[in-house]
């Protein structure tokens, strides 16, 4: 018991230590900086929100696009006429909403149909803003009015805490378990009374609540925003990479993969803008093929192996 | 009035009939047997009560409600629970899990933290698993995988109990420990219907029998009545019967 | 007036079957890789667009004519599919503890594979816009004109469906694809080399995605982003047609290329969203598809 105990104050002294650590960037840190670890944040909200639904069902959305480049649009819409705040949880309303959408027209049936149907939002909702815009506005693309750094910055870490919390809880209650059930045998679960069909929409929206929010809150960043900006397919692939690569299973898998892919995309992006994202497509499959628990799973694995050798010699 | 009733339940997959106009009665508290030889229809029939699929034609009511057309949820909430013939554990989580499941999600209602470990402990106690709570579901035997399903069906307090092959592949030992689960959930007052080819089981443990072949029902009575039945024995064992 | 009418839908009709052959074609592709080597390739817009681009380099550099290319850019392509399917997709079959989890890891492998086809083109030829002329002269039907290449395109289309059914009908190859996407596990059993066969199949699937590809450089623009698109398309169709039919996929792009030619008639630029409301109302009323059991 005393071990579990000084095990938990451990982490909550190291979390709230990285989180004052993380509160002091924008005061100290340079602005080159503040910039690189907000993108961090962004990528971890992202690539986090992806697993809490993808991770557990098996049920691989490649929508994070839509949902961001809905909160992008929402806060391009509003403009400077609203807060900040209410910004962003106007672009998560918008998103989860559109999640509810896609998740009652697909989730009721095979997972295929979800793949299939996600794979092509992005896509689709570019070409009808697109074209919405071209017929009825006569203009393509918003102006943004900018926020400064530290506001963009304390945003997102803002929405990533509250973010991790979210999952934490859900993960400890019986919701989290159903989730898991459902990814185990989804049959099984559905007769042992788990309402499957409205747990996978509900829980799906709270993803995409967050992708929304994150969007809105980073929507300032880029002065000019037009459906191409907004509705990225590469933010649909790199989290999936990220949480891939990093491990699914626990909750700060996805964190380390998006540290290390975010760092990499800009230390490749200034240099070799094509060959980064072919690069990215290369681990991607290399992940599948070798890494199927990520980098945890794999760390665990040599760490296993090593205590293993250690044990040998005695 | 039975507590489940079906009337010409049919069910077709491509251009044949898996279940064919079947009527059938459970009486509450009984101990039904359902055989026949494989693909007579037996766990599609299950299928067609659960709900995992529907009817093409025909009716099927549970206390007294129709439950055609209701999701496998909301059956299940309504008090009728089943086992696979495949067994369906959560094979990456706790022995304690898949049952918790259906502790909380099994019944009508909002159910407490506490009722759910309660009932959850009670049932893996009743199936004699209560030393496996931590074990992965995966880890488990054939034997205790099954009874783990029965567990999880139980946590969801059921009225009738639906078992499908839950001897399949188990030696004489672990049968004759299954049997005895079975008498023991039927002392509960929980009606049990249950799809079984160990022929022994069958006719020590249920009061009554139904018989389907090629989805018809050919025969319905208590064991004895079944065994000297003509069609029957010519259906298991062909014409040889009178040579 | 009348005949200004019939030439305005003969016209609509005809790039509708136009769009549909070529629509049809790729999706057949598609069914063959999902139906039989179970296999969601969202890469298959990639191929697409190798072929086309294959075509346009043989054209332009070589000046070697497109429709006699199929027999290098068709080959190629097939290559490629064949020598993934033997190396990646079928590792990935032999680790995956269950069907589900392949499906869902080589899916997530053709995600890979469309950034890493994608980029690699844009570094061999450019992320522009490019295009070349072949048959670009009309003839004149009934007070019509048509572009010669459009016509000689469908007709290409429709040849390249009609030969893919009767190998499927006809050979004992064709019957071994049947065999296995009836039931595998069956197939395997019955002397069937599955693995062979699986990887024949998704070769098949890329050979018809890169001779959409040819198809579409004859007339249209090409460019290394355009396989997104066509992989939403070819998606849609097989759903519209029935997952796991073959000639469903068929008859789906038909079906959908008539529409985007009246789509594009009406409202140039909806056809995508006109495509997707297809596809909503499929998952709400009939997600079996056409032909779909």
């Amino acid at each position: 018991m005393e071990k579990k105990t000084s095990k938990r104050v451990f982490a909550i002294g190291l979390t709230l230590l990285i989180l004052a650590l993380a509160a002091a960037v924008p005061v100290y840190a340079p602005v080159y900086t503040v910039i690189l670890i907000t993108s961090i944040l962004m990528y971890m909200i992202i690539a986090v929100s992806w697993t809490i639904f993808s991770g557990p069902t098996g049920y691989i959305s490649l929508a994070s696009a839509a949902f961001f480049g809905a909160g992008i649009y929402t806060a391009a819409i509003l403009g400077s006429a609203v807060p900040l705040p209410l910004v962003i949880l106007l672009g998560a309303l918008v998103s989860s909403c559109l999640a509810l959408l896609v998740g009652g027209l697909t989730l009721r049936l095979k997972g295929i149909y979800f793949v299939m149907f996600t794979f092509g939002l992005v896509e689709l909702l570019l070409h009808f803003i697109l074209w919405w815009e071209v017929t009825m506005c006569g203009t393509t693309g918003r102006v943004v009015p900018p926020a400064g750094n530290a506001t963009v910055f304390y945003a997102m870490l803002t929405i990533l805490v509250v973010l991790i919390l979210t999952v934490f809880l859900i993960r400890r209650s019986r919701y989290g378990m159903a989730l898991q059930s459902v990814g185990e045998n989804e049959e099984a679960a559905a007769h042992a009374g788990v309402h499957v069909t409205a747990l996978k929409v509900v829980i799906y929206s709270v993803s995409a609540l967050f992708m929304g929010a994150a969007g809105a809150a980073m929507a300032t960043r880029w002065t000019y925003i037009d459906p191409r900006i907004a509705f990225n397919p590469l933010i649909s692939f790199v989290p999936v990479l990220m949480a891939i690569f990093g491990g699914i299973r626990p909750i700060y898998g996805p964190i380390i993969g998006a540290a290390i892919f975010t760092y990499l995309e800009e230390f490749l992006i200034t240099r070799f803008p094509y060959y980064y994202m072919l690069i990215f497509g290369i681990i991607m499959v290399v992940a599948i093929l070798y890494m199927p628990d990520g980098l945890v799973g794999l760390t665990r694995r040599v760490w296993k192996r090593m205590s293993r050798s250690r044990h040998a010699h005695t | 009035m039975p507590i489940l009733e079906g009337k010409g339940v049919t069910r077709y997959f491509g251009g044949l009939a898996a279940v064919s106009n079947v009527d059938f009665q459970v009486e509450q508290g009984e101990v039904l047997g359902l055989i026949g030889p494989n693909g007579a229809g037996k766990t599609t029939l299950f299928n067609l009560i659960s709900a995992a699929i529907v009817p093409r034609s025909g009716n099927i009511t549970f206390k007294g409600k129709g439950i055609t057309g209701l999701k496998p949820y909301q059956i299940c909430r309504m008090g009728l629970a089943r086992t696979f013939q495949t067994v369906k554990v959560f094979g990456n989580m706790p022995v304690l899990d898949n049952v918790l499941l259906g502790a909380f999600f099994g019944r009508e209602g909002y159910v407490s933290p506490a009722d759910a470990r309660a009932t959850a402990g009670d049932a893996l106690d009743f199936v004699g698993l209560t030393h496996t709570a931590g074990a992965l579901a995966k880890d488990l035997t054939l034997a205790n995988q099954k009874r783990l399903e029965v567990a999880r069906a139980l946590a969801t307090r059921p009225e009738v109990l639906l078992l499908d092959e839950m001897m399949e592949g188990l030696n004489a030992t672990e049968v004759n420990r299954a049997m005895e689960l079975v008498r023991m959930i039927h002392e509960k007052g929980i009606t049990v219907v249950m799809i079984e080819h160990v022929m022994k089981a069958i006719m020590s443990v249920c009061g009554r029998i139904m018989v389907l072949h090629h989805g018809a029902k050919i025969a319905e009575g208590t064991p004895q009545e079944v065994a000297a039945n003509k069609t029957v024995i010519e259906v298991y064992f062909g014409e040889r019967a009178d040579a | 007036m009348g005949s200004c009418m019939i030439v305005t839908i003969l016209d609509i009709v005809i790039s509708g079957l136009l769009l549909g052959g070529i629509y049809a074609v790729t999706a057949v592709g598609l069914s063959l890789q999902y139906g039989v080597a179970r296999v969601l390739n969202i890469a298959h817009g990639e191929f697409i667009m190798l072929g086309a681009f294959i075509t346009f380099t043989l054209y332009t550099r070589l000046g070697i004519d497109p429709l006699i290319s199929f027999a290098i850019c068709g080959p190629v392509v097939f290559a490629v599919g064949f020598v993934l399917y033997r190396t990646l997709f079928t590792r990935l079959r032999n680790t995956s503890p269950t069907a589900g989890a392949f499906e869902g890891n080589s899916m997530l492998a053709c995600f890979g594979l469309l950034f890493i086809i994608q980029n690699l083109a844009i570094l061999i030829w450019g992320a522009d816009i490019k295009g070349y002329s072949y048959l670009a002269f009309s003839v004149d039907f009934w007070g019509a004109r048509f572009a010669v290449n459009r016509l000689v395109t469908l007709g290409f289309a429709v040849a390249i469906c009609l030969v893919f059914y009767f190998f499927l009908a006809n050979t004992r190859l064709g019957k071994a694809i049947r065999a296995a996407a009836q039931d595998p596990e069956t197939a395997g059993l019955m002397g069937v080399r599955i693995n062979q066969v699986l990887a024949l199949c998704f070769g098949f699937g890329a050979l018809m995605a890169g001779l959409g590809g040819a198809l579409i450089s004859i007339s249209y623009k090409i460019q290394p982003t355009m396989g997104l698109e066509y992989t939403m398309i070819a998606l849609i169709v097989i759903v519209l047609g029935g997952l796991g039919s073959i000639p469903g996929s068929f008859v789906g792009g038909l079906v959908l290329g008539l529409v985007g030619s009246i789509v594009t008639h009406v409202e140039p630029g909806l056809s995508l969203v006109a495509y997707y409301v297809i596809f909503m109302l499929l998952l709400l009323i009939r997600p079996t598809g056409i032909l779909g059991k």
